[in-house]
């Protein structure tokens, strides 16, 4: 959900936008490791994707239905820099051409959902996949929970937003309570679809996949004998 | 609560609004919304003023205001939670039509519907009047990164693309019996949102190989 204008006050609005400035610069440096002189297209038709994947409702129960985040998917299959970039460039188009998001608070919806889920989700996929055994099965799962984890935390992050800068009083641990409690519920089924479609990826095109690519390296080809029926 | 997405919401016309240089429609939008969010809340004669600002630039767009009306629907989510407010909020508590509310959480909450609203408004008004491409041409002239414009540029070029391919999967689910109404359902979704990165991302491969063999060397010619 995009926070609109008037949401948190000006000062914080302007801060959160350095700091997504920031962010998105490192990024466009770093981004050229990930993908080279394929930055544009590639990151183009991600983030198209993206956009796309927001719009891909999935009912929940009785009626109601959620959609992807899709910080931490991106994070995972393209990588954590050229994330960022594909989901800031989301944010600004959805900002300047839907209308949806407010201007001044562009900062702080690319800050919250792009920055930090992306974020969350890769250092925790990279921390999962350290201890865990180093197998293609265990990828989705790694990538699963790191979905699962950014949510609560992107949510986490708006509450100290607004404790910064709120425009209403709200006692902050009710707002902390009622904030995290929901985004934990919509966490899980960020982390059961991004562990999901991770698998369906890695079934067919695991070359695809950024994150499985220390997996794919350290892979020896073996030459299995044939079985004598 | 993306579902607002994906139609387009460029209002075809060649009013002053339409011609003005998109970079400048950009920065007095950024600069409107600085303004109206920098307001103290309580302030009401002003917030008068904003909006009949607002309701002039529309008016000398020509276009309808209805047309901008239908699609400030992306905000209603909010509106939820400015209603809300008054209930949850601390402090001394007041009167309003017989219901005891929090004094704070409402003038806060009205401040929230009227910033958010102008915001909107606002928001629209620029996307009903500047092309896509005008305003990627008014990003770069701002001296936004060339590579983050042309991260854009792809992007949108190919939105209708990969928003048409999702849409195609979707009727070819539908064709063959699939609803999705509850959870059980979400790793055909799951295969098909993977579907859909495998096919975006090779379309970006080819589209690569494309520009490469017509002389792309990382920069867009003019």
């Amino acid at each position: 959900m995009h926070v609109p204008d008037g949401f948190l006050d000006a000062p914080t609005s302007v801060a959160t936008g350095a700091a997504a400035v920031a962010c998105v610069g490192v990024s466009l440096v770093r981004a050229r490791r990930e993908l080279d002189d394929r930055t544009a297209p590639m990151a183009g038709l991600v983030a198209a994707f993206i956009f796309a994947v927001q719009m891909l409702n999935f009912p929940v129960a009785s009626g109601t239905s959620g959609h992807l985040l899709g910080g931490a998917l991106a994070a995972v299959l393209v990588g954590p820099w050229t994330a960022v970039l594909c989901t800031s460039v989301v944010f600004v188009v959805q900002c300047l051409l839907f209308a949806d998001g407010g201007i001044t608070a562009l900062g702080t919806n690319i800050m919250l959902m792009g920055v930090t889920t992306v974020v969350v989700g890769w250092l925790v996929f990279r921390l999962l996949q350290a201890v865990l055994p180093k197998r293609l099965g265990v990828v989705p799962v790694a990538a699963g929970v790191g979905a699962f984890v950014s949510v609560p935390v992107a949510a986490t992050m708006f509450v100290v937003m607004y404790a910064v800068g709120g425009t209403a009083d709200i006692p902050l641990d009710h707002l902390a309570t009622a904030m995290v409690g929901v985004h934990t519920l919509i966490g899980v089924g960020e982390g059961v679809i991004t562990f999901l479609a991770v698998g369906a990826i890695i079934a067919v095109r695991p070359d695809l996949v950024h994150g499985a690519r220390r997996v794919l390296a350290s892979r020896e080809l073996e030459i299995r004998p044939k079985a004598v029926a | 609560m993306g579902a607002g997405h994906g139609h387009k919401l460029h209002f075809h016309g060649h009013s002053a609004v339409h011609r003005a240089p998109a970079h400048l429609k950009i920065l007095a939008l950024l600069a409107f919304m600085i303004v109206v969010v920098a307001t103290p809340r309580g302030w009401y004669p002003l917030f008068g003023a904003y909006v009949v600002a607002i309701a002039a630039v529309i008016a000398v767009s020509r276009v309808p205001p209805g047309y901008i009306l239908k699609r400030s629907v992306v905000e209603v989510p909010f509106l939820f939670f400015a209603v809300l407010l008054p209930f949850v909020a601390t402090g001394p508590q007041t009167e309003v039509l017989g219901v005891t509310v929090s004094q704070h959480g409402l003038t806060a909450g009205v401040a929230l519907l009227v910033k958010g609203t102008l915001g909107v408004l606002a928001s629209l008004t620029l996307a009903a009047t500047t092309e896509p491409q005008d305003v990627l041409a008014g990003l770069e002239r701002l001296r936004l990164p060339a590579q983050l414009v042309q991260i854009m540029s792809f992007m949108v070029r190919y939105l209708d693309v990969v928003t048409g391919e999702m849409q195609r999967m979707r009727i070819a689910r539908e064709s063959r019996g699939f609803s999705a109404r509850n959870p059980r359902h979400w790793p055909v979704l799951a295969r098909s949102a993977g579907a859909l990165f495998i096919r975006s991302y090779e379309r970006g491969e080819r589209v690569h190989l494309a520009m490469l063999s017509r002389g792309y060397t990382g920069k867009m010619p003019r």
